[in-house]
């Protein structure tokens, strides 16, 4: 089978503790280690696996600068077989419906059954991949955390709430979101990164790919990210006193601010 | 004028929370839009929840198709496309029916995509701009979003307030001669329960975390009374589980599991470096804590002195006479 | 009638064989037999990986008249241990008389050069007594393995076969080799006693001197018959035992002269992923690790046909101790049967698979602590802590590595500490100003040059309840008058628990990194409070200045009296001090943290069963504070229970990760208010005058 993974670099939530800068409008980026999508990976590693039972390939796209180059190897090291950098000035600011034109214009130069993303990112809406399905009018499946490849077809499984799986099958050539939780990726470690340093990974602009550069970018974006901010957050908890019947009231009328009850 | 409609997703002849919260963030969009419920189903259930929705939208559409008896994102979607006009505004909840439906959805009627919002701000021009969180909600952003062809937005749920229903006095639609085809190339098997007692404490939303406070197993059934009550799953400290009195899966931390709750109930817990390792995304921690000096105060949002052993139950019977 | 005995060089079976023929062609079969073994059971061997192990000659005589010769590591089990002295001493002086019984099999009245006379007498006298000391303590052994059966020996289920019929039926073939010689012998002595011949002094009580008083009435042909009789028995049991040795545990009465020669002669370090392949060629390398059987060193294969099953190694194992799923022991034998599975005594050697899915498993391999209490104790001198490490770096290579350890892996890789905290946070903790009021920390990766550099290390860095640790450790510096600073954001993770989970490269950038820092800052020496960073600025780094623990610098000062500490100020505690791994059996601090303690007037302090090269692991070296196998109960809290039981209220720890962990153990154990778990340096600073 040949699959195609779409990944992302991101900033790591659990490497980074997060803080604005002095304008308060974005975030410091100087102390930001980035890495590869968590979603992604467990995407990685289930093309992988399906291409170590039935046969075939893994290529893993993505669309961003020269640093996102640094993903695409880290996602070589665990076993893909290509990696696609689609990268250009005019792909910058492009919203999720912007780098899914791209991506389709990437998928159909191939010849893939299966394309994969992350289910989400920390920093995105979990998007791409459904509209990256109706942009090529292929069925789709999102936050899937079973996939049993068979003939012309897949059948998965969804996660659903309070725990449950939805079984579909779908027809082959289809879109695909992976959920974490789907598999146990393996570890790259720097070793592994480095074997993989040399390997040649084709980049391709907004020309090699015919993609109209005002439908993309900042231009093409109908959804911008206008600024960051924090919500309040105080030092320490807030403590609440009083009788207990007072904490009680005043704890449930927070707990239901907060989606707690 | 702004046209807004919202899917209605329901089960079992029952419509979900969330459709109470989308006229809260109608609203806020356009205090003048017009608001139109969707509901796409078949059978009983299905009229049932449109005359439900009566009583809290004025207009509702009912899309009636044997295909959709189990809502298949791809049918629902083709569904949507054929009977809502394209530059329509369309709520629906980001959950996991909503991350299948909206982001197609959008594609298909060509409009633009914001997804998981938690406040809006409203309409300047064709321009609407709306609050997200990212990072695991470290952080919040502004989003702008241009709504002149349409928009698909979904909302999160449990992020508007919900409305009084009751009196909009509503009627419904019939288009269901309008959805044209509805084949699929993607086919609903089966849902598949997950089992019994195998909880997964990484996907709830709200966490009761019981630590050594507790102090006997026997207790363990006074958070689990609280957890109930908040339709929240019982997780625990490493103490617990190293005592068996729950499985190694409930255990929170950086030897157990990493949780992403919205809400995180800490009781009894002092808030050890391990344990603090296993909550991500900024979640709104309540702490219990006899100890005024416990750590787990340094990062909780609301804190309480109080025995665990008293104040949980207290805390169940005010929940359970709302 | 012949006035002597014919000895099996001279007589004729049935009148007309001769017997020498036997006694010639036996041992011809029995030592090709053994050649052609031997060559099998090293051809694996030959395939393993390079080893190191010719360098400083030595200290490897001396672990060979110590541990080998010495037997030293003995008596640490006393019934056992005593029982094998017996019987290694035995074998060691009865090796004489076997090799010349076998050629005075053709022929008669052989003696080994310089054996003819006093010197002949004087053996034959030890010698008599060694054989019934060997063959006392072999029934003393067969009962107490065969009837009581000590826990020790047990094999259980999932590792295979129980191993107690063997090791009866060696004792049975060492007692039949005991009685035979000592029954060829007083034949000998009966017949001529019978024909008048003068009286032999004979060992009194000896086997020798038992059986001639039996024989004395026996008819001389009954006795000549023995004679021949008993010569071969002796013959074939010595070459059947012979051939029998390389097939199970006792080819370590072979081996362990080798094995003990070769044994690891320097502690705490780590081999290196290849001997021969610098770290800047590890690049170059196809593969990492064990993956396979042929992966090990030949010195760890050594190690696998050496293991005697003693069981000592799994008996001090705290990961066996809790039910987690290693057992050193077995990560020997399972190696020694595939060795053997795979390497046939005839026929095509079978291709090995990989040994976390053949005989390991990956929990087995990530359980272990890397305490070295197994080869602490082992009397033959096996690693596991390299073997462990080695298959670890195959694991790792692989991409085996559990989830909840993925995260901490990749926080090293990207900021140089587990938590993937900021690294400019990492002296934070120097940095409230109610400290630097109290003390005021150099950094010197901002300004300023030092003597001393104070390496923290990333868990009293960040860990909000270590970082006291930190900050006593400053003060007690500061007090003792050492200039002293730190590297601030410069400092990475010392990287000690990375190299020892098998991510090797990255132990090598850590390990780049710190280094190039602290040679930047020209300091002359190192101090640190933590036992992990400690072992490996020592032991794995090259090339930095002297390190030292912080319990060595307040010996020291206390010493010289630039430290004078008041007297116990709580002086109605009981105080036990718990040896970190890192700080006592990996570099032998075992006194320096006492004598500080001592040095407390009115301090009153118990000692632990299990102490100093004995100590019981916390449970949670580095890496293990974010993965946990499954074991029934923690580490820490039999370490607890063990203080509580020397009469202990306060344990009191010379490193952090001990500290976490026995801390956690006292809440777990329900000692809470009871017992209390005390870092060295808060101990010290409570004192400080």
């Amino acid at each position: 089978m040949e699959i195609l993974v779409c990944v992302k670099r991101v900033p790591d939530t659990a490497e980074n503790e997060f803080e604005l800068n002095s304008a308060g409008n974005d975030l410091d980026r100087d102390d930001l280690v980035y890495s590869v999508n968590e979603w992604d990976n467990y995407a990685v590693e289930e093309a992988i696996q399906i291409v170590d039972k039935i046969g075939g390939n893994v290529t893993v796209v993505t669309v961003g600068d020269d640093e996102s180059e640094e993903v695409l190897r880290r996602e070589m090291a665990m076993g893909a077989n290509n990696g696609i950098l689609l990268t250009d000035d005019a792909f910058e600011g492009s919203d999720g419906k912007g780098i899914a034109t791209i991506l389709k214009a990437e998928v159909e130069k191939g010849k893939y059954d299966l394309i994969m993303t992350g289910a989400q990112a920390d920093e995105g809406a979990g998007q791409v991949g459904g509209m990256l399905a109706a942009m090529l009018d292929l069925p789709y499946a999102s936050l899937v955390n079973k996939i049993e490849p068979g003939e012309g077809k897949i059948k998965v499984g969804r996660e659903i709430e309070g725990g449950n799986q939805e079984m579909n099958e779908i027809e082959l050539p289809c879109v695909v979101s992976i959920q974490t939780g789907i598999n146990e990726p393996r570890y790259v470690g720097i070793r592994g990164i480095r074997k993989v340093a040399s390997v040649e990974i084709p980049e391709k602009g907004a020309s090699d790919l015919g993609v109209d550069a005002s439908a993309v970018g900042e231009a093409g974006a109908k959804t911008k990210r206008v600024d960051y901010f924090v919500p309040d957050l105080g030092d320490g908890a807030e403590m609440l006193e009083g009788s207990t019947d007072e904490i009680i009231t005043a704890l449930i009328e927070k707990l239901k601010a907060k989606g707690g009850l | 004028m702004t046209q807004i409609y919202a899917y209605i997703p329901f089960a079992n002849g029952t419509a979900e929370d969330v459709a109470l919260e989308y006229p809260s963030a109608a609203k806020k969009i356009d205090a003048g839009a017009t608001l139109t419920a969707v509901v796409a189903g078949t059978g009983a259930d299905l009229d049932k929840v449109a005359n439900a929705m009566t009583a809290v939208y004025k207009e509702v559409i009912k899309i009636d198709n044997a295909a959709m008896a189990y809502p298949n994102a791809e049918i629902v979607r083709k569904a949507l496309v054929s009977v809502l006009p394209a530059d329509a505004i369309v709520l629906a909840p980001h959950n996991t029916f909503g991350m299948d439906l909206a982001p197609g959805l959008s594609i298909k009627m060509n409009s633009a995509y914001a997804a998981d919002i938690v406040d809006i701000e409203g309409i300047e021009g064709s321009s609407l701009k709306l609050i997200r969180q990212e990072l695991g909600g470290a952080v919040s952003t502004h989003v702008t979003t241009d709504i002149s062809a349409g928009a698909v937005i979904t909302i999160r749920p449990g992020a508007f307030a919900p409305v009084e229903g009751g009196s909009a006095g509503g009627s419904v639609t019939d288009k269901s001669a309008d959805a044209g085809d509805l084949s699929a190339k993607r086919k609903f098997l089966e849902v598949v329960e997950a089992e019994v007692g195998d909880v997964d404490i990484t996907k709830s939303d709200v966490l009761v975390s019981i630590g050594r406070g507790i102090e006997e197993e026997e207790n363990i059934a006074i958070a689990q009374e609280l957890a109930d009550a908040m339709k929240a799953v019982v997780s625990c400290s490493r103490p617990i589980v190293d005592a068996k009195w729950l499985e190694k899966s409930r255990q929170v931390g950086t030897s157990g599991q990493t949780v992403k709750p919205k809400v995180y109930m800490a009781m009894g817990i002092s808030g050890s470096f391990q344990h603090l390792g296993g909550i991500k995304g900024n979640p709104f921690i309540v702490a219990v804590n006899k100890n005024p000096k416990a750590p787990i105060f340094q990062v909780a949002d609301v804190g309480i002195v109080e025995n665990i052993l008293e104040f949980m139950p207290a805390l169940t019977e005010a929940i359970n006479e709302l | 009638m012949t006035p002597s005995i014919i000895g099996p060089a001279s007589y004729k079976l049935f009148g007309f064989f001769p017997t020498w023929i036997l006694a010639f062609v036996l041992p011809v079969i029995g030592i090709g037999l053994f050649t052609y073994i031997m060559a099998r059971r090293i051809a694996p061997l030959i395939r393993a990986n390079p080893d190191n192990r010719f360098d400083q000659i030595g200290l490897r005589v001396k672990n060979l008249i110590i541990v080998w010769l010495g037997q030293v590591r003995q008596p640490r089990y006393m019934l056992a241990g005593v029982l094998h002295i017996l019987i290694f001493a035995g074998f060691l002086i009865l090796s004489i008389r076997s090799t010349s019984l076998v050629i005075i099999g053709f022929s008669d009245g052989f003696v080994l050069p310089g054996f003819g006379g006093v010197l002949g007498d004087v053996y034959n006298f030890i010698k008599d007594y060694a054989a019934t000391f060997v063959l006392i303590a072999c029934i003393i052994a067969a009962v107490r393995r065969g009837i009581f059966k000590p826990k020790r020996y047990a094999v259980p289920e999932k590792y295979g076969k129980d191993h107690t019929a063997e090791a009866v039926f060696v004792l049975g073939v060492i007692s039949t080799l005991m009685i035979s010689e000592s029954l060829f012998e007083a034949s000998e002595l009966a017949y001529e006693a019978a024909n008048g011949a003068a009286e032999h002094f004979l060992a009194p009580l000896s086997l020798v001197w038992i059986f001639k008083k039996l024989l004395s009435a026996a008819p001389l042909n009954v006795l000549q018959g023995l004679h021949i009789f008993t010569y071969f028995v002796h013959d074939l049991a010595f070459f059947f035992f012979l051939n029998f040795l390389p097939m199970g545990k006792h080819f370590h009465v072979i081996t362990s002269i080798f094995n003990v020669f070769f044994m690891r002669v320097k502690k705490g370090n780590i081999k290196p992923v290849k001997y021969g392949i610098s770290d800047e060629q590890l690049d170059d390398l196809e593969t990492f690790g064990v993956k396979k059987l042929e992966d090990f060193t030949w010195k760890h294969m050594l190690d696998f046909y050496s293991c005697a099953d003693c069981g000592r190694c799994s008996d001090q194992c705290p990961a066996n101790a809790v039910g987690r799923p290693l057992s050193p022991r077995f990560i020997t034998i399972k190696a020694r049967d595939l060795i053997f599975k795979n390497y046939p005594m005839s026929g095509k050697i079978f291709k090995s698979k990989l040994l976390v899915e053949d005989i390991y498993t990956e929990d087995e391999i990530w359980s272990c602590t890397t305490c070295g209490a197994c080869e602490e104790e082992c009397p033959l001198g096996i690693e596991y802590i390299d073997k462990i490490v080695d298959l670890r770096r195959g694991m790792v290579d692989e991409g085996l590595v559990p989830q909840t350890l993925q995260k901490p892996l990749k926080a090293l890789e990207k900021r140089g500490n587990p938590y993937g905290k900021m690294e400019k946070k990492r002296a934070e903790w120097a940095e409230s100003k109610e400290f630097q009021e109290i003390c005021q920390v150099k950094d010197l990766s901002e300004d300023g040059e030092a003597d001393t550099l104070y390496f923290v290390d990333s868990i009293t860095s960040y860990d909000d309840n270590m970082q006291d640790i930190a900050r006593r450790t400053a003060v007690i510096l500061d007090k003792a008058g050492v200039d002293f600073g730190i590297l601030g954001k410069l400092e990475k993770d010392s990287g000690n628990e990375v190299l020892r989970f098998g991510e090797e490269m990255l132990y090598q950038d850590l390990k780049s990194q710190n280094t190039e820092a602290i040679l930047e800052t020209g300091v002359k020496q190192i101090v640190t409070a933590d036992p992990h960073a400690f072992n490996a600025l020592k032991n794995d780094y090259k090339g930095l200045p002297p390190v030292k623990h912080i319990s060595q610098v307040v010996a020291e000062k206390i010493e010289s009296g630039a430290l004078s500490l008041k007297s116990c100020q709580t002086a109605d505690k009981v105080y036990v001090y718990h040896d970190p791994c890192y700080l006592g059996r990996h570099n032998g601090v075992y006194e320096a943290p006492r004598k500080a303690m001592d040095a407390i007037n009115g301090l009153t302090r118990v000692e632990l069963e299990k102490s100093r090269d004995r100590s019981f692991c916390c449970g949670g070296g580095g890496l293990m504070l974010f993965y946990e196998p499954e074991e029934e109960t923690r580490m820490g809290v039999l370490r607890v229970n063990m203080a509580a039981e020397a009469g202990a209220n306060v344990i009191v720890t010379a490193c952090p990760f001990c500290l976490v962990n026995i801390q956690d153990a006292i809440k777990v154990a329900g000692k809470e208010g009871e017992m209390e778990a005390l870092d060295f340096t808060a101990l010290i600073e409570q004192h400080l005058e």
